[in-house]
């Protein structure tokens, strides 16, 4: 950081002019915390390499897959969410309250937070962008069946759809019904159809010959 | 507080526009995972609670807030908890450099305690002993409350009739807790309305929408 030397070849301009405005301010952030001694770097580089790699909707999809193919654990997933799927070693930060909620034929459920942007970090990773949004958070309540159908889902208007506004610590997983013509795939095939937007309910499964 | 951030209901955000769920990135940009990691490490040291952020982020002025993308929203309400706890100044911001070092060292979260810290993460549930004011089936009205500070209650869903489907046991309530005034854990239900007790004739007859309430959110209904 040199934005306050001397600069005897007659110019004034910053050091950081390379850098966009949000960049330049985050590096100037991060720089002054780890200086100060209150911010290690290599444990802001462990919590994004934890989202990068480790922690995703592959870890959700486990979940929904092993709910298709053994009632018992779909049964204790209907009870207690949380130790169900603890139990599959997903655990943590903004998923320590879990609830499961299951699509049927005749209902169909969607999850949001009007109020910021709740969702279960250690089930499905990190929020995409649209569900952090004002055009997501603020119609999907009033209009879910539109909103739906600008993700291509369109419901039949006789379908029920429950939108679960996730106001606290209470966290959702939708669980999408098992798709028609996949009644022979072994449990790690049937991960491979579960997609994000189908455990977050704006989506459904990919069908079998799709993958 | 009826802040930015009580968007349900509100209008003329126009239509989603989801980048499809195979090519979106997780971030967007190299400095988003900096503010994601920083602001993490930055809760380690104590100063505020998940609340009290979340009651930073929805203070940014409304302007700011609608414009801001999500992690930016971080970024500014990051510099403002440092810089309300006394652990950053303007001056340092405006300089790039520190001017004093931190006050709260010794609890820098090392990177040696991430992977137990993450997979911990920071669970609400409180034993209590507190009997529960409500059951599941229980029909209750939602009360018309306009706090300041922070609460949980969206505007939509105030002063509405519903039903209770779910009892979570006893949360730490965040209109409390946000504001350093402690947990004052209560009981925690999940309420369901009929779209058309939200919405009148302009909501969808076969919708339904659920939120989790306190139950000082709450008082019964016939």
């Amino acid at each position: 950081m040199s934005a306050d030397h001397d600069h005897p070849h007659g110019h004034d301009h910053s050091h950081e002019n390379a850098y966009d405005p949000m960049t330049a301010r985050v590096r100037a952030l991060e720089t002054i915390l780890v200086e100060k001694g209150l911010v290690d770097p290599a444990a802001v580089d462990a919590i994004v390499e934890t989202y990068e790699s480790r922690v995703g909707p592959q870890n959700g999809a486990r979940v929904v897959a092993k709910a298709w193919v053994d009632p018992d654990y779909r049964a204790w997933l209907e009870e207690d969410a949380t130790a169900a799927i603890n139990s599959l070693d997903i655990s943590g930060r903004q998923a320590e309250h879990m609830n499961a909620v299951f699509n049927t034929p005749e209902t169909h459920n969607v999850v949001v937070c009007t109020l910021c942007s709740c969702y279960p970090w250690a089930v499905l990773g990190l929020p995409p962008v649209w569900y952090k949004s004002p055009p997501y958070r603020s119609r999907v309540v009033m209009k879910p069946r539109e909103v739906l159908a600008e993700f291509g889902l369109v419901l039949p208007a006789e379908t029920t759809i429950r939108v679960w506004d996730s106001t606290s610590e209470q966290r959702y997983l939708v669980v999408p019904m098992r798709p028609a013509g996949a009644d022979h795939m072994s449990e790690d095939e049937l991960a491979a159809l579960v997609t994000r937007n189908s455990m977050i309910g704006t989506g459904l499964p990919k069908t079998p010959g799709a993958v | 507080m009826e802040g930015p951030q009580d968007l349900g209901g509100k209008m003329g955000f126009g239509p989603i526009s989801p980048e499809p769920e195979t090519e979106e990135p997780l971030f967007h940009a190299a400095w988003e995972p900096r503010v994601l990691g920083v602001t993490l490490c930055c809760g380690a040291l104590g100063y505020w609670s998940l609340d009290g952020m979340r009651h930073a982020r929805e203070s940014l002025p409304p302007a700011t807030y609608l414009s801001a993308s999500y992690y930016q929203i971080w970024a500014y309400a990051l510099e403002n908890m440092l810089i309300a706890n006394g652990e950053l100044s303007e001056e340092e911001l405006r300089l790039g450099r520190m001017r004093a070092p931190g006050r709260a060292q010794s609890k820098k979260l090392p990177a040696a305690k991430v992977p137990t810290v993450l997979r911990t993460g920071g669970p609400t549930l409180r034993e209590t002993g507190a009997e529960p004011g409500f059951a599941v089936g229980d029909r209750v009205r939602t009360r018309n409350m306009h706090p300041d500070g922070h609460t949980r209650l969206p505007s939509y869903a105030r002063d509405k009739t519903g039903t209770i489907t779910a009892r979570h046991g006893c949360h730490v309530l965040p209109d409390s807790n946000a504001h350093g005034r402690g947990e004052q854990p209560e009981w925690l239900y999940t309420v369901n309305f009929d779209g058309r007790t939200l919405w009148g004739d302009d909501g969808d007859p076969n919708v339904t929408v659920s939120i989790d309430a306190w139950e000082s959110y709450l008082d019964h209904a016939e």
